[in-house]
């Protein structure tokens, strides 16, 4: 695996920083030369694993988010999203469709949508310490010089 | 984010243009909530032709919205959305709960 290109950004978990780790995203992964699918694809991506973050990780106070960037390869764009806040007991019932600890404003559909639109979807997570939310995705080869 | 609106004979039609997300969500629905406490519509019309982007607090918003209406004795239609936002509702399973329709297109 060659790390061809990586960013690293630190921002606090308030609900304005959504918008801004979409749209930095989006901005690091047109290297790539994506397609407007694939762009909003990353997108969304990105503004499930934040808002998990903002909403479920820190629910009570401000908490640091760390989004980290690679491109690996030539064409396969690496998200991880990571906080310190209170984790998960059970990563797998977390991530069934509809599963919500979020009351009537939240869907439960977060992780069902970051898994359909990435290639992979990758959680670690533990009580107390925080979360780590990994994802791939491949973004195809056309006309790209480089 | 931005909300206009439309009401004629009993059809409230809501323009959301922007992004949906969970920084836009809670006034949003707020929003439309006292819309609907206004006008007490048979028919809500949400129409996502100008919605850039739209995530799962979106579709947190609509199921809400399509309750709320029932509750009222009416029905909620989603109109036009596109692209992503289209993409994002078929993957949350949406369309087999709420009425979509496209207009024109
Ligand atoms: N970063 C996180 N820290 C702690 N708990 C989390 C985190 N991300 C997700 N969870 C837990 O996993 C559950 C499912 O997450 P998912 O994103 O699928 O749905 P949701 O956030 O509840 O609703 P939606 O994303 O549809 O608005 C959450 O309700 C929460 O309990
Ligand atoms: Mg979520």
């Amino acid at each position: 695996m060659n790390i061809r290109n990586y960013i690293s950004i630190d921002f606090p978990s308030c609900s304005a920083n959504e918008a801004f780790a979409r749209a930095a995203a989006a901005a690091f992964a047109s290297q790539l030369d994506p397609t407007m699918e694939e762009l909003g694809d990353i997108r969304t991506a990105v503004s499930e694993a934040v808002t998990n973050c903002i909403v479920h990780a820190y629910p009570r106070e401000l908490g640091r988010i760390r989004m980290r960037l690679r491109i690996l390869d030539e064409d396969t764009l690496d998200i991880a999203v990571r906080d310190w806040g209170v984790g998960m007991e059970n990563v797998q019932k977390a991530m069934e469709p509809l599963y919500t600890t979020g009351g009537e404003e939240r869907s439960g559909m977060g992780f069902t949508i970051m898994q359909s639109f990435t290639d992979s979807l990758h959680v670690r997570s533990q009580p107390g310490k925080g979360t780590t939310v990994s994802m791939r995705r491949r973004i195809f080869r056309r006309n790209r010089i480089g | 984010m931005s909300i206009s609106f439309t009401y004629l004979s009993g059809r409230l039609t809501v323009y959301l243009s922007g992004e949906l997300d969970h920084h836009a969500a809670r006034e949003t629905m707020q929003k439309i909530t006292e819309l609907l406490d206004e006008y007490l519509p048979r028919r809500c019309v949400l129409d996502l032709s100008g919605l850039r982007f739209m995530d799962s607090s979106g579709v947190a918003l609509i199921v809400r919205l399509s309750r709320r209406m029932r509750e009222l004795g009416g029905t909620l239609c989603v109109e036009n959305p596109v692209g992503q936002a289209r993409r994002v509702l078929s993957c949350a399973g949406v369309d087999k709960l709420v009425h979509f329709a496209t207009i024109g297109g």
